[in-house]
């Protein structure tokens, strides 16, 4: 267990800036998901934290020993930090024995380490195995279990569950975050998947252009977001043009409470942020409903989403759950409400860009 | 605890410890060019002005470059064939005629020469260097051309016949053009052999550079002048160095692109084309191949000689594996700092390196020889007349070969996994020995032996540096031929050929010739 201290991080490639100023603190035992999209960073942070590379300025700190500041670092192998790399990146010649082992002194190999550790991520009985034996989801098991091996303060994991599928990435994620968790282990993990992020850290970092935009616990990132482009990154956006009035907006979904914010309620012209699961269909005979037509229906099994179009013209998105009837379908005439409440931006700000259905 | 360790010197120089083994690595491969330049330096300005500014030398340099540009065009156009017939078309007996193609890389330059002279009286001459030297240095292009058509990603190829481009189009359009790194390699090899080689140009009679310096040499009374002719052929080769520099285009490389397994190369259907095909690479290997062995039985038959007794020439091959051996490992102890530099710390230092050992490779073993003598005499005399100076000689002649295996080889264990491997606490030199040197083993394996080949098949340094007393094959061979005594010659070329073809067989056998899958 330790923690680990970033400050002011900066890293250039020839004339490219890939860090410029980072600032995280991952506290002892906690897994925190760096979020970000390609080219943002990500792995040039880790790979700053692991010490394959020296930042040109700030410093890394490990419980307060320093290991790396401007052009001085410790290397790699007195950091004592583990890394799990993207597709695993076993020692093919080396059995799942010999991976785990490899970063284990005599005495812990004595110890039984490696059957713990293997254990530990569900692999039991497979020390004999080669690498190019095992399935794409095993091989990151071993290579989760030969960085928790040497029982490091700090585990890195680059995008580790990229190359497997939907199912067995769900699966990994949970086994991954137990073991780290009995491990004590303190995590970082780069994803540019956002249900991933969501669903696996404690807290999350949110990078853009080699800056930490947003970091704080899933639920106040998808709540809360700093900047619509934020909002946008983390989850589906509904933006809806309002006019503040108090602690209220009035947009073209009616008037929807705003999330509480610290210092003065800001009056007039503004947009406002809805996730599409806080529109819903209303019960008959609601007074408040706003009348809507659907557009188009995206239908996935657990839920639906519909794109909406408001009687001023608005276009929404709406995330429905209903396990008894059929969404409506196109054209439908339906009735909404809105759950919960909105959080506010300012008008000029971008939309941001929103990613895709996950 | 650990310690912070400054590393802004490594900004400009990454990984110094090893920048320093290899720049030291090469030096020791230098040493004899090094001390070619001090001999040549001590002549002064205008000894070596008298020397070079000749009709004579403008004519040899002359000659020189057209021999080796002749053959180089040649080796390339038989190379390619040979390579794109065995491993992308339906040709019958593809796998035999596989291994067969290697195979004269294990015939010495003067064997072969040797056979021809002595079956075809007057053959002698420019194109009778030509052809021998063709025929024995082609497998130079046909190795490495081989074994990255047998790599190219056929998904590409796929992709142009879906795009409208027909089988021979793609194949000239997209597949030969992915292995032409490959292709400029092998060439690169052929013409700085070509202007080092000695035995051929000589029983064939060609007048150049390699020739007069060691008519010089043998003269005996002119050893300065002789290694300011050699100063010429190291030019020579610089400017081959620089052609091929040039003319790699940037960022000239082709990869797979994405995981999962490779598939088997799609095959060509030759066609009409089949036994024309056939009888063209027979044709080929019975000239390369063929023609040694005809004339090796006749040599046991010749009845001038008899052969020596089997001690000596057991004694001979032994000779001939010990100093080899002691060649190859040096080489590649050498090789490995050099090739892990250029693999993984690319850039000015790495290509500086890699160009300097190839200069050292276009000397003559002749030139190395000689050098190495003078040095052994003057500077490190308790070296002098010890195998240690011959295996010297073979490092400086022969450590490109190994340099491009170990930098190919590095490549098979990605860097990625060494920075795992020492994020787990472990220190770089036992990562290099648990990760990168098993994983890079087959790759370093197999130019140890191509070095090992070349060490066996060498002749001029041998000559000069053996030992008093010892005999290789190689010199063996040479003495008894230089004096027309074929039947006493036979058996020690026939041996050594026997030897060299295992290591040629295993070099073949890698480049994937040999696999089944799509046959």
């Amino acid at each position: 267990m330790a923690e680990l201290r970033i400050t002011d991080v900066r890293k250039a490639y020839d004339r490219i800036q890939a860090l410029s100023g980072v600032d995280l603190t991952v506290r002892s035992g906690t897994l925190v998901a760096v979020l970000g999209p390609s080219g943002a960073g990500k792995t040039t942070l880790l790979r700053c934290i692991a010490g394959f590379e020296t930042p040109d300025a700030g410093e890394i700190r490990i419980d307060g020993r320093r290991v790396a500041t401007r052009g001085a670092s410790v290397p790699p192998e007195r950091r004592r930090i583990a890394v799990v790399p993207q597709e695993g990146a076993l020692f093919p010649h080396l059995s799942v024995l010999g991976n785990v082992t490899y970063g284990l002194g005599r005495s812990a190999r004595r110890a039984g380490r490696a059957a713990t550790v293997l254990e530990l991520v569900g692999l039991a009985g497979f020390e004999g195995r080669m690498p190019h034996h095992l399935s794409g989801g095993q091989q990151q098991r071993v290579a989760v279990a030969r960085a928790l091996a040497p029982h490091p303060p700090v585990v890195l994991l680059d995008e580790p569950f990229n190359a497997l599928d939907a199912a067995l990435r769900a699966e990994l994620r949970r086994d991954v975050r137990q073991a780290l968790r009995a491990d004590g282990a303190t995590a970082v993990l780069v994803t540019h998947d956002q249900a991933e992020a969501l669903s696996v850290a404690e807290e999350i970092a949110v990078m853009r252009d080699g800056r930490i935009v947003q970091s704080g616990p899933p639920e106040l990132l998808y709540r809360e977001p700093a900047d619509p482009w934020v909002a946008g990154f983390v989850g589906e956006a509904v933006w809806l043009p309002a006019t503040a009035d108090g602690d209220r907006a009035h947009t073209p979904l009616g008037t929807i409470r705003l999330t509480p914010v610290e210092g003065r309620l800001p009056t007039g012209p503004m947009r406002v942020l809805l996730r599409p699961e806080q529109i819903t269909l209303a019960p008959p005979g609601d007074p408040d409903a706003i009348a809507a037509t659907v557009v188009r229906r995206d239908f996935y099994g657990h839920d639906a989403m519909l794109v909406l179009r408001l009687t001023d013209g608005t276009h929404v998105t709406a995330r429905i759950f209903d396990p008894a009837a059929l969404p409506p379908a196109a054209d439908d005439e339906v009735a909404l409400r809105v759950r919960g409440t909105a959080r506010m931006f300012p008008p000029s700000a971008r939309p941001g860009a929103t990613p895709s259905h996950p | 605890m650990p310690t912070l360790t400054p590393r802004r010197a490594r900004r400009f120089l990454p990984r110094p410890a090893l920048a320093c083994a290899a720049v030291l690595a090469v030096g020791v491969a230098l040493i004899p060019l090094v001390y070619l330049g001090i001999r040549v330096g001590q002549a002064g300005w205008g000894r070596i002005a008298d020397e070079l500014f000749t009709a004579r030398t403008g004519d040899l340099a002359g000659r020189s470059v057209a021999l080796a540009g002749v053959v180089t065009a040649a080796c390339t156009v038989l190379g390619v064939a040979a390579a794109f017939l065995v491993t992308r078309t339906d040709l019958p007996a593809r796998r035999v005629f596989g291994v067969l193609a290697a195979l004269p890389l294990a015939v010495p330059s003067y064997v072969a020469a040797f056979a021809w002279v002595s079956l075809a009286q007057g053959f002698e001459g420019f194109w009778a260097a030509a052809l021998v030297l063709t025929l024995v240095s082609y497998p130079y292009v046909y190795l490495p051309v081989a074994a990255a058509l047998v790599g190219v990603d056929p998904a590409q190829e796929e992709v142009a016949r879906s795009l409208g481009r027909g089988p021979w189009q793609t194949a000239v359009g997209v597949t030969l053009r992915q292995v032409r790194p490959a292709v400029a390699a092998g060439a690169l090899l052929v013409a700085l052999y070509v202007l080092s080689d000695f035995g051929a140009v000589s029983i064939l009679r060609v007048d150049v550079f390699t020739r007069a310096v060691f008519t010089a040499i043998n003269l005996g009374f002119d050893r300065t002048g002789a290694l300011v002719l050699a100063t010429v052929l190291v030019a020579l080769s610089a400017l081959v160095l620089l052609a091929e520099q040039l003319s790699r285009r940037r960022a000239a490389r082709y990869a797979r692109l994405g995981g999962g397994a490779p598939r088997p190369p799609t095959r060509l259907r030759l066609g009409r084309l089949r036994w024309p095909a056939v009888l063209g690479l027979a044709g080929v290997l019975g000239a390369a191949l063929g023609v040694p062995a005809v004339s090796l039985v006749r040599w046991f038959g010749e009845g001038v000689s008899r052969p020596g007794s089997l001690g000596e020439l057991a004694d001979a091959a032994g000779n001939s594996l010990g100093v080899a051996l002691l060649g190859t490992v040096l080489t590649v102890v050498l090789a490995l700092p050099v090739g892990l530099l250029s693999a993984r710390v690319p850039g000015l230092l790495a290509v500086a390196l890699d160009r300097l050992a190839y200069l050292s490779h276009a000397l003559p073993g002749l030139v190395i020889g000689l050098s190495l003598v003078f040095f052994g005499i003057n500077v490190a005399y308790p070296l002098y007349q010890s195998v240690w100076l011959l295996a010297l000689a073979y490092a400086a002649l022969f450590l490109p070969l190994a340099v491009a295996a170990v930098s190919a080889a590095a490549a098979q264990a990605p860097p990625g996994l060494e920075e795992v491997a020492r994020s787990l606490g472990r220190r770089r030199a036992y990562v290099l020995r648990t990760v990168t040197l098993p994983l890079a083993a087959p790759g370093i394996g197999a130019g140890a032996a191509l070095v090992f080949l070349t060490c066996m098949k060498e002749l001029p340094a041998t000559l000069l540096l053996r030992p008093t007393g010892m005999n290789t094959l190689a010199t063996g061979l040479w003495t008894h031929t230089s004096v027309a005594a074929y039947a006493a010659a036979a058996p020690y070329a026939a041996l050594l050929v026997l030897i060299a073809a295992m290591p040629t067989w295993w070099l073949s056998a890698r480049t994937g010739v040999l696999t089944r899958t799509g046959g």
